[in-house]
């Protein structure tokens, strides 16, 4: 079933989003807290220290965290107003069923229960354990990861799973586990401050990871050069020394020229590449015709710029590089990545202080989340499905016969195309909202809607959750104790808070008790968020991703510990590779040849425009929570189309005039923004946003064929000027100069 | 509490830090003194050329023409050189202040029909705690501190606290970041 009960204006009457404020006079209980919790951020990868005041078993507000390491008090505006999530009045508080032409109807959690575990048993005896699929996401603890990717292999006996983790960091991680046999970024990010040239690319810092600015800009003030590769000029690029204003999906011929002018220029570092790096003749003879006009004619940005850029990091004697979701949503993310790998590897500045590479991992526990078995080709420790040895390994710590471990499943993107072909039939969702987030997204929708059952775990009713038959009420990030890990590889602890609101369970508890009436109770009788951590510490044992000697006390002891840990007097790892022993099988760090090829979805007569898409800085992801927090809401009211005044000129398109935006999958109004900080070749939507104003409905479902990542950021497209205008923005500075 | 106030730390803001994020605007406004209005306002210079936004505190002059031009006597400046916000019961919503203040600090509220703005977070630094916006800023626009520690994380830059508006000098409480070996700042 998994339709609509109702039409949707009904559903977000009920169930919003509907805008939060804080109360004028203060919340109440703000200022005699009964308790002052050191926690971290929900948001994003930098897990920024925080502390949340509450009163009476509610959160009240927040006072910043001044000790923690990384963001010393420092907060976003989403940091700011996370606690307007606590006591929100969208909070789900019982269990509902889809009910057609009433809605979703309230009902017990035992009669929830027992109708979500006889679907999963009729579908799954009907058409196979693989036809019930799972879907979870990385805002979960280390702690939940680990156990969905349990509570699917154990469980639920299925092989599908995956996670809302294949949108963000798959092709970085895919790059890091090729080039150095582990994944994740080599160094924690204080090491920034003393880089002379970082190289930031594909990576909004600005609106994505505020509070990684502070290291940047230090690194500034300490004289660093700063080098932006990004089509837009974001607030990063605004007063960087080179903005390399690349045409979107060029990021491969770009640093391929720039690894052929190092070798033209000799600006190696011999040594390195001698005696700890493999593949480097390969890598090199793939870009010796990458000359700097050839660059310059693919890329779109002028050959004495990249010359500069070119000099500049050959000559550094120490630098950073730092990638995100720019070079890493295409069909090639994942020679992107290794494009970038290549510059540092022939630099030969890891290992040391000051230098340093990584992606800047987007969700909030999206390095905890992708090493833990959450994955569809993975298990705990980073481990893999299909070595024999690794699931041996696991199978002992599950108390499972190995042969009952289901093998590797399909990707996020390519569940929703099995359920169209019929292959699976139920879905249980957690922590993932693909209807806005997931690209080509009517695609996703109908799939859905061709479910014979879907449940789903969420706080508030996501556009996804609507869909479910059944949905059952879990919890916020402060209302669970547990660890995440953040984009600098420290592993922090998540504190408890609050309870959930009455009626609500914490996620855990709802996820054991699926698995208890599945007859899998002995495999999941946690007593504590801590005894699932300590499960997960000896599964990650010897794995790349060795959490094994980290306990809740020393990460409380020293405000977060960096794996790899291996045993309990280490005292973990904050600088990668400074002993030059690499992951990989031959010891050494892996040069990858890397050709350029074009995107997938060209341009051409019909589709002239390229369309790329992105974050602001208010909302985070799908909006599931940020859509609901009035400031964070009023500081940008709705998507717009960034478009440059030349291209708009040629369009007739005027400021704030509805376009619609056509591509092969679709089409969408947005009004128009005209701005001199964009490419004139390509126009930039916002991605947060559901429904009609979903840039997502826009974008293509082609995939990296490792990764199998979508390329979110190059979609050919067509601008159809309307001559209305709809704009509603209720904070014209937003969008107007003053 | 007075006594409290830590006269060593002083507020640089430094313009090119500037992300436009508002996680300042959002701090401020949690104050419930403020009634959810922000006393600190970020803008974009001119969005349409570029991404640049300005960020805008109080400067706390040392002779503030707020108070000079007040003709109800609302607006005092403290043994500390913070300048108050208008007194609610003396403001009569005149404006005077928000034409007179050469840094376009104050701010109409009609709403209440009275003059507001930044008060250095008094509530918080009176007691030794650092004003909110300036803990909050993810980038370091906003600082809070002694000049020794600016000056060690900043070495090519320097406070300046005088800016010269025509013939009319104005000397402030707050520093804005400029080039290393600046003075002041000749706005017009």
């Amino acid at each position: 079933m998994a339709k609509l009960p109702i039409p949707v204006e009904q559903i977000i009457a009920q169930f919003g989003p509907h805008l939060h404020f804080p109360d004028p006079e203060g919340t109440p209980g703000r200022d005699e807290p009964d308790r002052i919790v050191e926690t971290h951020c929900c948001f994003c990868g930098m897990q920024c220290g925080i502390k949340l005041l509450a009163k009476n078993n509610k959160v009240v507000g927040f006072e910043p965290w001044m000790e923690f390491p990384f963001n010393e008090g420092r907060l976003c505006p989403k940091g700011v107003q996370r606690y307007l999530q606590d006591n929100h009045p969208d909070r789900l508080t019982s269990p509902l069923v889809n009910t057609p032409g009433k809605g979703y109807l309230p009902v017990a959690w035992d009669e929830a229960m027992d109708r979500t575990v006889s679907e999963i048993k009729r579908i799954q005896e009907k058409y196979g354990h693989d036809a019930f699929a799972v879907l979870s996401g990385v805002s979960l603890t280390n702690e939940k990861s680990y156990m969905m990717g349990k509570f699917a292999r154990v469980a639920l006996k299925t092989k599908n799973l995956d996670y809302n983790g294949r949108l963000c960091m798959v092709s970085a991680g895919a790059g890091n586990k090729k080039a150095f046999g582990l994944d994740r970024t080599s160094n924690n990010y204080t090491d920034l401050a003393h880089a002379e040239v970082i190289i930031v690319t594909g990576a909004n810092v600005s609106e994505t990871f505020p509070t990684l600015t502070y290291w940047l800009w230090q690194a500034r003030d300490n004289g660093a050069k700063i080098i932006v590769v990004d089509p837009r000029q974001i607030p990063l690029a605004r007063t960087a020394d080179i903005h390399l204003d690349i045409r979107p999906g060029t990021d491969s011929a770009l640093f391929g020229a720039i690894l052929n002018y190092m070798v033209q220029h000799d600006m190696l570092d011999h040594e390195f590449i001698a005696n700890h790096t493999s593949g480097f003749e390969d890598a090199i003879a793939a870009v010796r015709d990458y000359s700097l006009e050839w660059a310059e004619e693919v890329t779109g940005a002028k050959k004495e710029k990249i010359e500069a850029a070119a000099k500049l990091w050959g000559k550094a004697s120490t630098s950073f590089l730092l990638h995100a979701r720019g070079i890493e949503h295409h069909t090639k993310g994942v020679e992107n990545v290794l494009s970038c790998i290549n510059i540092v590897l022939a630099s030969g500045r890891i290992g040391r202080p000051y230098c340093g590479y990584g992606t800047i991992t987007g969700q909030g526990n999206g390095q905890g989340g992708r090493e833990h078995g959450h994955k569809c080709d993975q298990l705990p420790g980073n481990r893999d499905i299909e070595n024999p040895e690794h699931r041996q390994y696991i199978a002992e710590v599950w108390g499972i016969d190995e042969k009952d471990l289901p093998g590797k499943g399909l990707t996020a993107y390519e569940i929703i195309e099995a359920i169209h072909r019929d292959e699976i039939k139920g879905l249980l969702s957690i922590c993932f909202n693909p209807l806005v987030s997931l690209p080509n997204n009517n695609y996703v929708r109908a799939a859905l809607e061709k479910l014979e059952f879907y449940v789903g775990i969420d706080f508030f009713m996501s556009e996804t959750i609507r869909h479910c038959d059944i949905i059952l009420p879990g919890s916020l990030h402060e209302e669970e104790d547990g660890t995440v890990t953040t984009a600098e590889g420290r592993v922090v602890r998540i504190r408890k808070v609050v309870d959930p609101p009455v009626g609500a369970r914490p996620d855990s508890e709802i996820i054991q008790e699926i698995a208890r009436r599945l007859g899998a109770g002995d495999k999941f009788s946690y007593a504590s968020s801590e005894a699932i951590f300590n499960e997960l510490r000896i599964a990650s044992k010897g794995g790349t991703a060795d959490y094994y000697g980290i306990t809740y006390e020393k990460i409380e002891r020293n405000m977060g510990v960096f794996w790899p840990c291996p045993d309990l007097d280490h005292p973990g790892t904050p600088r990668l590779w400074e002993d030059r022993k690499f992951k990989t099988p031959d010891g050494r760090a892996h040069f990858n040849p890397v050709q350029y090829h074009p995107s997938m979805d060209p341009t051409d007569a019909e589709f002239p425009v390229i369309l790329t898409t992105g974050r602001v800085v208010s909302q985070y992801l799908s909006g599931t929570q940020t859509r609901r927090i009035g400031k964070l809401v009023k500081q940008f009211a709705q998507p717009f189309l960034e478009i440059h005044p030349v291209l708009a000129h040629t369009m007739g398109i005027s400021q704030h005039e509805d376009v619609r935006v056509v591509t092969k999958r679709g089409n969408a109004i947005f009004p128009a923004n005209i701005v001199e900080t964009i490419r004139e070749d390509t126009v930039f939507i916002p991605y947060h946003w559901p429904g009609k104003k979903s840039a997502n409905q826009l974008t293509s479902g082609f995939l990296d064929p490792i990764s199998k990542i979508p390329e979110f950021k190059v979609s050919a497209c067509r601008l159809e000027p309307l001559g209305t205008q709809s704009y509603i923005g209720n904070d014209a500075r937003d969008y107007q100069s003053i | 509490m007075a006594e409290y106030y830590k006269l060593q730390e002083e507020f640089f803001v430094d313009m090119q830090r500037c992300i436009g994020c508002k996680a300042c605007e959002a701090a401020c406004a949690e104050c419930e003194t403020n009634g959810q209005e922000s006393m600190i306002h970020v803008n974009y210079v001119d969005r349409s050329t570029t991404i640049q936004t300005t960020v805008q505190v109080c400067m706390h002059c040392e002779d503030p023409v707020c108070a000079n031009v007040c003709p109800a006597d609302a607006i005092s400046k403290d043994e500390f050189g913070v300048v108050h916000t208008a007194n609610t019961s003396r403001c009569i919503g005149c404006s005077n202040c928000v034409m007179a203040c050469p840094f376009g600090v104050p701010k109409k509220m009609e709403s209440y029909d009275l003059m507001m703005k930044c008060n250095m977070c008094y509530d918080r630094t009176s007691v030794g705690k650092k004003p909110m916006c300036a803990i909050v800023c993810p980038s370091g626009a906003l600082f809070y501190g002694t000049r020794e520690e600016i000056q060690a994380k900043r070495p090519n830059s320097t406070p300046i606290n005088t800016f010269l508006f025509g013939e009319e000098k104005v000397n402030t409480k707050v520093n804005l970041m400029m080039p290393k070996g600046s003075t002041e700042l000749r706005v017009l």
